[in-house]
């Protein structure tokens, strides 16, 4: 009864100071909000708008209308226009360009010839990723063309769809991405893995600081000469930090939402208790952080210690199943991999708690491990 | 004023101590790496009274007072409070205690309610007494104007004060002051001892640490630390008798001369000046002190009239540090 007083009592004192602390009070809710939008805009693995120039010495409407369509692809946004094959090398070698499209003054009468390749792609190969995905859009044809051809006569439309046209769209990211995002838009990808990565750089942060402050301002030395026990303390911080992981989970939801039409197709009650069960294992790393931390700078080190890997290693960053084999078992270690699967799980395919619940386990056997070294860790001394 | 010193009695059984006394230490040492920080310190405090630590900054004052309150585990010898060991009945000390740290440690962005509040509950107070001992407190301490004022925007002496109440809010039986009055003016130093006494006659055993002499003064015994020893303890009064007839004081025209003369005498330990005075502190071993001086001043030619002087405790502490500064020296040469 008098444990359950103290619990309170250090909880509504923990309330207080979170609602009279503007700077932490605005954190919880910018943190989510300017990662997610800036993350969201900016972390993109699919390629477009790469920078492209042309130099058209066919100046025809096949060779207008070949420009049309390859800009419509958004793969490539043409910033230029070049007098000549040389100058688009020129461009590519200094950086300005990535892919350089050279449409020779004899490209009509190739095309209506039905020549393999009349028009060439000139690509930056220096980054594979830029290579890989033109040379992608290079081995497909471009059904513009054939529209173009059409018009005109049925023997030209059959060579023009032969022709291994030397610019099109990007297939196999579309192809694999089809089901759950047929925009191809990585934001609807990115904002569940997001979700996990800002609440883990928080939460962490959150406890371990809520301890850490209280060393540093001397507070702690008042509370353990106390008859407040361990426990009581270490939940005490950790029930008001979960109200803050559920607010920023519902931000990040919201903005994901209304910002990158992120789907919800799953049951919102289901990520929510993958949410919960993520948030607390976060906030105990956050305190057994605390137990080594002796001012918050220390705790801000600690804080990244954990995180980094987390980001490198749950696959968020990189797929999992092409990470090393050691490396996938630190992954499985860290809460952010199992929140990951679930919260992409639940929001992208629609998948229920009880089809991948068997991540919740790993979340509950993270916390009771931590929290028992916490526990003992933490002395109520000095020493 | 009323204290009542049996809170706790009414739910748990009093723990009897083996004797009288509220805290019995024995070769209290504590070590951090190579620096020894309290050096085998014998103690004993007896229950009711107000004991002393005098020393200055560096001398192991904090370190007792928080091995004492379970804070840190003695690296070597004994300490009981309230008749139980500090290594192995921590929590059950903490129970019937008090501490005030030397560093204010309450919430400086709670109310002062709020404050009280949350160390009432913490401390196990009921909640039928909390409200009417709240309010107690807060009229007994001057701060029923400043119960809804966030602790931050407080002055230092009404720090000092909540501070306090905070910690005798659970009728403590023992109640640990780590240099309380550091932060405050002189007038608020005064009130605060008259509110020791009223508290201290409630019965409850009060150790403060300070580095004023006139707080020392006050104490109804007292212990000087000097780097981690004790160096001294007894009542102040005591402690300023030992020193017999070995303070003499100098009336002269030309004090700084004389001072200069006296440094290089045989037999004198300290001169200080204070106003037109000297106040000079011989060594043990001289048999006439005031002759001492009395030769020196003539040997340099330099007239004054010389007295025996009534000792003090900062006499009491400088004959304890160069006494100490005189071993060290023997060791070294030895």
């Amino acid at each position: 009864m008098n444990s359950l007083r103290r619990l309170f009592a250090i909880m509504q004192k923990e309330f207080r100071q979170l609602k009279r602390d503007r700077v932490s009070f605005a954190m919880i809710v910018m943190i989510p909000l300017i990662q997610l939008t800036i993350f969201g805009y900016a972390i993109n693995t699919d390629v477009r708008h790469l920078r492209a120039a042309v130099s058209d010495e066919s100046r025809t409407d096949l060779s207008r209308e070949l420009i049309a369509m390859v800009a419509q692809t958004q793969v490539v946004d043409f910033v230029g226009t070049a007098s000549g094959p040389r100058e688009l090398e020129q461009w590519i070698k200094e950086g300005r360009v990535s892919v350089g499209i050279v449409i020779p003054f004899d490209y009509a009468r190739r095309v209506e010839r039905g020549e393999d390749q009349p028009a060439q792609l000139l690509v930056d190969g220096s980054d594979p990723i830029v290579g890989q995905a033109v040379m992608q859009l290079a081995q497909l044809r471009l059904p513009g063309v054939k529209a173009t051809a059409t018009s005109r006569n049925a023997a030209v439309e059959e060579r023009a769809t032969a022709m291994t046209s030397p610019v099109s769209r990007p297939i196999i990211p579309f192809e694999v991405r089809l089901d759950y995002n047929p925009e191809r838009i990585s934001a609807v990808s990115i904002v569940p893995g997001l979700l996990g990565v800002i609440l883990t750089m928080t939460m962490v942060l959150f406890t371990a600081v809520a301890i850490v402050r209280e060393r540093e301002r001397g507070t702690l030395e008042m509370l353990i000469t106390t008859p407040v026990r361990t426990a009581e303390l270490m939940i005490g911080k950790i029930v008001p930090c979960i109200g803050v992981g559920l607010v920023q989970i519902s931000i990040i939801l919201c903005l994901g939402v209304a910002l990158f039409h992120v789907p919800i197709r799953g049951s919102l009650v289901d990520l929510y208790i993958a949410g919960l069960a993520f948030i607390v294992a976060n906030l105990t790393m956050g305190l057994l952080n605390s137990t080594f931390a002796q001012n918050q700078f220390q705790a801000m080190q600690l804080t990244f210690f954990f995180f980094l890997p987390s980001i490198l290693l749950s696959g968020f960053m990189f797929p999992f199943d092409g990470m090393p084999v050691p490396a996938q078992w630190i992954g499985e270690l860290l809460p952010l991999t199992h929140f990951n699967r679930m919260s992409r799980g639940i929001l992208l395919r629609g998948a229920t708690l009880s089809e991948i619940g068997r991540d919740l386990w790993p979340l509950a056997a993270f916390f009771c491990v931590v929290m028992t070294a916490v526990l003992l860790r933490f002395r109520k001394r000095l020493d | 004023m009323q204290q009542n010193p049996t809170l706790q009695d009414s739910k748990t059984p009093p723990l009897q101590p083996s004797n009288g006394l509220a805290i019995e230490a024995r070769g209290l040492s504590r070590r951090f790496g190579h620096v020894v920080a309290v050096d085998a310190l014998d103690l004993t405090v007896e229950r009711g009274r107000i004991h002393g630590f005098l020393g200055p900054n560096g001398s192991g004052k904090t370190t007792t007072l928080r091995m004492l309150c379970g804070l840190l585990r003695p690296s070597a010898g004994t300490a009981k409070v309230l008749g139980m060991d500090v290594a192995h009945a921590a929590e059950a000390i903490r129970r019937q205690i008090g501490y005030m740290t030397q560093r204010f440690s309450l919430y400086e962005d709670l109310t002062v309610i709020e404050n009280l509040e949350f160390v009432a509950v913490v401390q196990g107070l009921p909640a039928k007494k909390r409200r009417v001992r709240l309010d107690e407190l807060l009229g007994r301490y001057g701060l029923k104007d400043h119960r809804r004022q966030i602790v931050g925007t407080l002055s230092g002496g009404e720090k000092q004060r909540l501070a306090l109440s905070a910690a005798v809010l659970h009728e403590p039986k023992l109640l640990f002051l780590d240099e309380p009055t550091a932060a405050v003016d002189p007038q608020n130093r005064r009130d605060f001892w008259e509110t020791l006494f009223d508290i201290s006659d409630g019965g409850t055993t009060i150790l403060v640490s300070t580095h004023y002499m006139d707080e020392a003064e006050r104490c109804h015994s007292l212990s000087i630390l000097d780097v981690g020893k004790l160096a001294a303890s007894g009542p102040p009064r005591r402690l300023a008798e030992t020193l017999g007839q070995r303070v003499v004081e100098v009336e002269t025209a030309t004090p700084r001369e004389a001072q200069t003369a006296l440094h290089r005498a045989v037999g004198v330990l300290s001169v200080a000046q204070i106003g037109t005075h000297l106040h000079i502190l011989v060594d043990e071993d001289a048999s006439d002190p005031v002759g001492v001086v009395t030769t020196a001043l003539r040997d340099a030619g330099l007239k004054g009239q010389v007295t025996s002087a009534q000792p003090g405790l900062e006499d009491v502490f400088v004959a304890v540090t160069i006494a100490r500064r005189k071993r060290e020296a023997a060791r070294s040469a030895a």
